[in-house]
């Protein structure tokens, strides 16, 4: 054991941690909107098959390729959150009961797994991948090189994501619109804020984060379709978005302290570390029950805590 | 621009949607499926044929579908305990599987013993198990306020690696150490086998009757008793409840742990009436706690209906798995679960409002 293997799972928690940021990102638009998104996990899939289809069929140069199946995989993810939004905006349907209908029907025995039988995503090979980017040719330097440089480049979008929507959300016009319509979607309604569309328009937008999320499964972790590849990943956004106290910036970190467990075995075992695999498989779940139940403490709920409306339909008054 | 329909809150909500909106759901459901199959090119007329003739024509296939009914009945009513006091819980799939466990280990251990026993000390250990899995959902919720969708789902994921550890990496007790290439659970006692009935040619699982027991059961607890009662309270308004000292963290303890003894009973019984092993892949393949929230929750979170929604479910899961091949491509079974999920989610405004169509107001005559 050196400094080495710390450097190699720094680096491979970014790499695994990155799809967990999309989908949480995703989730903290969805839910500071005040709309609860348990479909998570199959809106995943359904776009981690969609970008597995569009890198097999998309023609093109490699990059072009790369680039569609993620647009396609946001596509994906974000029709199906916008069935998410139907349900619970304008049918102001339960929404837990409404996302575990989401991952059911999308999920792992569902229509992602439906989707790649009759396209035949499953049976070869997903040719054009994400891949790890050498940044100015600096992969190589010690220490920095594989931790920063070394990254694919949904990662690098990932950080300006990071930046670019912890300023949406608390310095700009429309993000404090969006929080007033998840804290108190009556005010916002007086004030002349269109409840039903921020909350469409930020359940779609989570959706296709969510859809980056499955693509980067099916083309740069796995890389290749396996029926429910993310393996819980979407629950444990959710989880991080809790985690985060809805900021994402904290929600960034809390994506690579899970990217590094769900890593750790692979690392390990591939450095020869002997140790159970079943072990280090639950270890991501049982770190995401204790993490919530520290987080869920009293103090840091009145500090930092959740959209006072998520999760309640918003009804207007009838008159 | 103002959206073309209108939600209307009843004000009494008439007794025949009870019945009414979980068959609207279901053949709504099915609708949206045709669509899904048109859409990709299949012909839905002739799936659903097949579906039907598998799992419901002839005592053959209802005899098929009763034992996909069986454990979905148990996480049926799982779902349907713990959502009534509006807790959410979906880990009726661990659950399940630690009740397995729990009854495996019991039905390999009582070996020579009478089968009334090891039936008995089957029931017993699969709802233990199962009980005190959930429990810990219910201790983590009451104690510290931790989101019980979330830890009850991560258990799930636990629970199927433990599953996973004790039949495929590792030499444990409840794999048969015969199976060298092909790890396998140990079969239980020959005389543990829970038995059949046949009624008109349809065989019925023995374990089919305890769950008729157990939703009579959980329908009379939540009817008549005061713990039921509490419970009612403590879904329509926690707040409330605390102000009539009802002591809301027990109860919610209790509710998860009766939830998961259910569940367990489930476990139970998929071991005991079905497999007579341990089953790691079988068990995780049939997702039986899943397909229990939508049982759950076209039953309306009645006790007896979801029986009855367990065989209609049941047929359908069952007939689907049977089915599955080149062209009856897997996923099909989830896709159409999760729409009757949709459906019977969307139905439950049937009951709270009226639709009403938004007559468009033309503001140059309105002045």
């Amino acid at each position: 054991m050196n400094s080495n293997i710390l450097i190699i799972i720094i680096a491979s928690a970014i790499f695994y941690g990155t799809p967990l940021f999309f989908a949480a990102l995703g989730g903290i638009f969805t839910e500071r909107s005040g709309v609860l998104n348990l479909g998570v996990e199959g809106t995943m899939l359904l776009g981690g098959v969609s970008g597995a289809w569009a890198s097999q069929h998309v023609g093109g140069s490699a990059w072009f390729t790369v680039l569609m199946s993620i647009v396609i995989g946001m596509i994906a993810g974000g029709i199906t959150s916008a069935l998410l939004a139907f349900l619970c905006v304008t049918l102001k349907t339960n929404q837990t009961v409404a996302g575990l209908a989401i991952t059911i029907f999308a999920g792992a025995v569902g229509l992602s797994s439906y989707f790649a039988n009759i396209w035949g995503v499953a049976e070869n090979p997903v040719p054009r991948q994400i891949r790890r980017l050498d940044v100015f040719g600096l992969a190589d330097t010690p220490i920095v090189g594989p931790i920063i440089f070394n990254q694919t480049i949904l990662t690098y979008v990932s950080w300006v994501l990071a930046v670019l929507s912890t300023v949406y959300l608390f310095r700009t016009r429309i993000g404090l619109q969006l929080r007033a319509v998840g804290e108190s979607p009556q005010t916002a309604d007086a004030m002349g804020i269109s409840v039903v569309k921020y909350r469409y328009v930020h359940t779609i937008l989570g959706g296709a984060l969510a859809g980056i999320g499955g693509v980067f499964y099916s083309l740069a972790i796995v890389p290749t379709w396996v029926d429910g590849m993310t393996k819980g990943a979407g629950w444990i956004a959710i989880a991080l978005v809790i985690f985060g106290f809805w900021r994402p910036s904290l929600t960034l970190l809390g994506a690579y302290l899970f990217g590094a467990l769900q890593s750790l075995g692979s690392t390990l075992k591939a450095r020869g570390v002997n140790i159970s695999g079943d072990i280090l498989d639950a270890l991501p779940f049982v770190m995401t029950i204790v993490v919530l139940v520290l987080v869920s403490s009293r103090f840091a709920h009145r500090k930092l805590g959740a959209p006072a409306a998520l999760g309640v339909p918003y009804e207007r008054e009838e008159r | 621009m103002k959206s073309p329909i209108r939600l209307e809150r009843r004000l009494e909500q008439p007794k025949w949607l009870n019945w009414a909106i979980p068959l609207i759901s279901l053949v709504a459901a099915l609708i949206l499926g045709a669509i899904v199959l048109l859409a990709t090119g299949k012909n839905p007329w002739d799936v659903y044929f097949r579906i039907f003739e598998r799992g419901f024509a002839g005592t053959r296939a209802l005899s098929g579908s009763l034992k996909t009914a069986t454990p979905l009945a148990f996480t049926g009513l799982c779902a349907a305990v713990a959502f009534r006091m509006g807790l959410i819980n979906i880990g009726g799939e661990g659950q399940l599987y630690m009740g397995a466990v729990g009854a495996a280990g019991v039905g390999i251990a009582l070996d020579g013993q009478p089968t009334g026993v090891v039936v008995v000390a089957m029931c017993l250990a699969g709802m233990l198990c199962g009980a005190l899995y959930a429990a810990i959902v219910g201790v983590l919720r009451a104690k510290f306020n931790t989101n019980e969708i979330i830890t009850s789902l991560m258990l799930n994921y636990i629970a199927s690696i433990f599953l996973s550890y004790l039949i495929y990496n590792s030499t444990s007790y409840w794999r048969d150490p015969v199976s060298k290439n092909f790890p396998a659970g140990k079969p239980i006692a020959d005389r543990a086998e829970w038995n059949f009935f046949e009624f008109a040619g349809i065989k019925i699982p023995l374990a089919f009757f305890i769950a008729i027991i157990a939703a009579v059961a959980v329908s009379v607890l939540y009817k008549r008793t005061r713990f039921g009662f509490e419970v009612g309270v403590i879904a329509d308004s926690p707040k409330a409840a605390r102000y009539a000292g009802i002591r809301t963290s027990s109860t919610i303890i209790l509710v998860l742990a009766l939830s998961g003894a259910l569940a367990g009973l489930g476990g139970a019984a998929d071991v005991g009436n079905f497999r007579q092993l341990l089953d790691g892949k079988g068990l995780q393949m049939s997702g039986y706690g899943y397909t229990g929230i939508v049982v759950a929750a076209l039953a309306r979170l009645n006790p007896i209906t979801t029986v009855v929604v367990a065989v209609l479910i049941g047929g359908l899961t069952n007939a689907g798995f049977a089915l599955q091949g080149p062209d009856f491509p897997s996923g099909l079974v989830g896709t159409l679960q999760g729409l009757i999920l949709f459906t019977a989610v969307a139905g439950e405004i049937l009951i709270k409002y009226r639709i009403k169509a938004n007559r468009r107001v033309t503001t140059a005559v309105a002045a």
